[in-house]
């Protein structure tokens, strides 16, 4: 390497995380150090709040139902659409797709237009006296939308390059659909399968604009932990508000490290597979 | 990680097709379990995604076409497209740039601490957008650590529309980073390896040769980070500040209209900007197929 090459990567490392610094690190140092400024007593007193830890469950209740739905989703349609071949695949894919391209504002206004005040299922809820906007239901089913592509886009394409030459032998051999998946596909697949769990999980434990139009912000009944951190952020409860964000930050940061390992372990596979 | 996954099975299947072993049964369906599965794909896709989209269009048709036009091309909704267009375009265009320069140093060179930065571009993505969004408000503030820098030259960034393009910044560079990545890990240096030794320089070989076979991958990670860009609130909402005319951003107008109980008006600004990112989804997934060419392609 030259001299003037070696410049050159010395200013381009630099630049790169000096970059990840300003952009990514400081603001995670910001909300620890804010969190802990009016000392331990503060900070855990807002931690162990009684509107912090309801809005802690319900984060976690819309999480691991989104996180169920769409890996039965995503299995279910990883299946159909990688194991067989049928007109309109290409647009069904598309179709899952659409959460994608929403903002998550529109998100939440669609399940106003269908549940709320004026929509169309509105009378029969009176009539039933379900509630699902300004509830559970809802922000449950908001999670669920922002997240729906998640784990069948980790699935289809790894399926569709394994191809089904291993699973039709297995069906002529006399294998039943449940058996041919559990003992042939999942062992492929469980890498994928987790690394996709992993991103829905993060996002829908971090959703805020789909869950804030659907939830009326009723503090200790509809409040998730992203939408309690703004309330308390808008009400100049700075210090309450980082602590709170401080468990998301902990709980993104072992997110991330998962993402890392099971990354890495799927690469190691891969690498077997390969030998 | 699955572009890897992809592209390890794929001799096995090239020399299953070669030898013509590879049996494709004509109504292929030897696997079982067709009818179940489409059957809970297509009734869960209708049930979360397909009817309540729907019904966007059931309240459009109960709006007039001069109330739709009139709602769509109000003044202070035609100011929230042009703040979002202009602080997404800038900051996808930042993240380009320094996603590029990420992309080139995690895949061309070797320095501790490599691995680490390489797990951190994808914090963006792991951290909830609120916390992200009160946390670049307080450090931008005037009285956070990088904004009292600048206000001591009259710079306000926190409650600016540089204060939402820094936002978008930070939510839309692992975008840039992970389409172009792949791209690069897979190109050849001997092309580079011949520019430099026919006696071209180093910028030279970097824009005749790497750059383009770089650009749909490049391309494709600034739609990606534009079109996430237009539609994000959460980590923008706090750092906005909200100013009609000044800061305001489109699904900003439309949480607005939403809480004024103006349903017609939130979901007619709503459709415009589902088509308008169905529009820049179309342009990127045309990319794509050109990316996977060249990915798929290189090196064989």
């Amino acid at each position: 390497m030259s001299k003037k090459e070696k410049a050159g990567k010395v200013i381009l490392i630099l630049l790169g995380v000096a970059f990840i610094f300003v952009m990514l690190v400081l603001p995670l140092i910001t909300v620890l150090i804010y969190a802990l400024r009016e000392g331990w007593r503060v900070f855990t007193a807002a931690v162990t709040d009684r509107y912090t830890v309801l809005a802690l469950q319900l984060t976690l209740v819309a999480t691991v139902s989104a996180v169920l739905f769409n890996t039965v989703f995503g299995l279910f349609s990883s299946w159909a659409i990688t194991k067989f071949r049928f007109r309109g695949k290409q647009i069904l894919t598309t179709l899952i797709d659409i959460p994608f391209a929403i903002s998550p504002v529109i998100a939440g206004l669609v399940f106003i237009l269908v549940f709320g005040r004026i929509g169309w299922a509105n009378d029969f809820l009176q009539a039933h006296n379900i509630k699902i906007v300004f509830a559970t239901p809802g922000i449950i089913l908001a999670t669920i939308f922002v997240t729906f592509p998640f784990i069948s886009k980790e699935l289809i394409p790894l399926m569709q390059s394994q191809g089904s030459d291993e699973e039709e032998a297995a069906a002529l051999a006399g294998a039943g659909a449940f058996t041919i998946f559990r003992k042939i596909t999942l062992p492929h697949i469980k890498w994928a399968l987790l690394y996709g769990i992993i991103l829905c999980t993060a996002r829908a434990m971090g959703e805020f604009g789909a869950v804030s139009v659907v939830s009326g912000h009723l503090r200790g009944k509809t409040n998730t932990l992203p939408l309690h951190v703004e309330i308390l952020f808008n009400e100049f409860h700075l210090t309450q508000a980082f602590a709170v964000s401080s468990i998301l930050v902990v709980l993104a940061i072992i997110i991330l490290i998962l993402k890392n390992i099971v990354e890495h372990k799927g690469r190691k596979e891969v690498d077997e597979v390969v030998r | 990680m699955i572009e890897l996954l992809q592209n390890a099975k794929r001799p096995e299947k090239g020399i299953c097709d070669m030898t013509g072993f590879r049996f494709r049964p004509k109504s292929n369906r030897v696997v079982p379990g067709f009818g179940l599965s489409m059957g809970i794909t297509i009734t869960l896709l209708s049930l979360i995604v397909l009817i309540p989209l729907f019904s966007i269009f059931v309240v459009l048709s109960g709006i007039g076409w001069k109330e739709f036009i009139a709602d769509i091309t109000d003044s202070a909704v035609r100011a929230t497209y042009s703040v979002s267009m202009t602080c997404a375009l800038a900051a996808a265009l930042i993240d380009s740039v320094f996603g590029l320069i990420l992309a080139w140093i995690l895949v061309r060179y070797r320095f501790p601490g490599r691995r680490l930065l390489d797990g951190l571009i994808e914090l963006p993505f792991a951290l909830p957008t609120a916390v992200a969004g009160i946390s670049l408000t307080t450090l931008y503030s005037e009285t956070g650590w990088i904004g009292s820098f600048f206000h001591r030259f009259g710079i306000k960034i926190s409650y600016t529309r540089a204060g939402i393009t820094i936002a978008l910044i930070f939510i839309g560079i692992p975008f840039v980073v992970r389409s172009v990545q792949p791209v690069l890990e897979k190109l050849d240096s001997r092309y580079e390896e011949a520019a430099m030794m026919l006696g071209a320089g180093r910028f030279k070989t970097f824009v005749k040769v790497i750059l383009p076979e770089l650009l749909p991958a490049l391309l494709t990670g600034f739609g990606l980070a534009f079109a996430r860009g237009l539609g994000e609130y959460g980590s923008v909402v706090f750092i906005a500040g909200n100013i009609p005319y000044e800061t305001q951003i489109t699904p900003l107008i439309i949480m607005n209209k939403l809480e004024q109980f103006n349903y017609s008006s939130a979901t007619a600004i709503a459709f415009v900007m589902i088509v308008f990112s169905f529009v820049v989804l179309f342009f990127i997934n045309s990319l794509q197929f050109r990316v996977s060419k060249i990915a798929g392609g290189a090196g064989e």
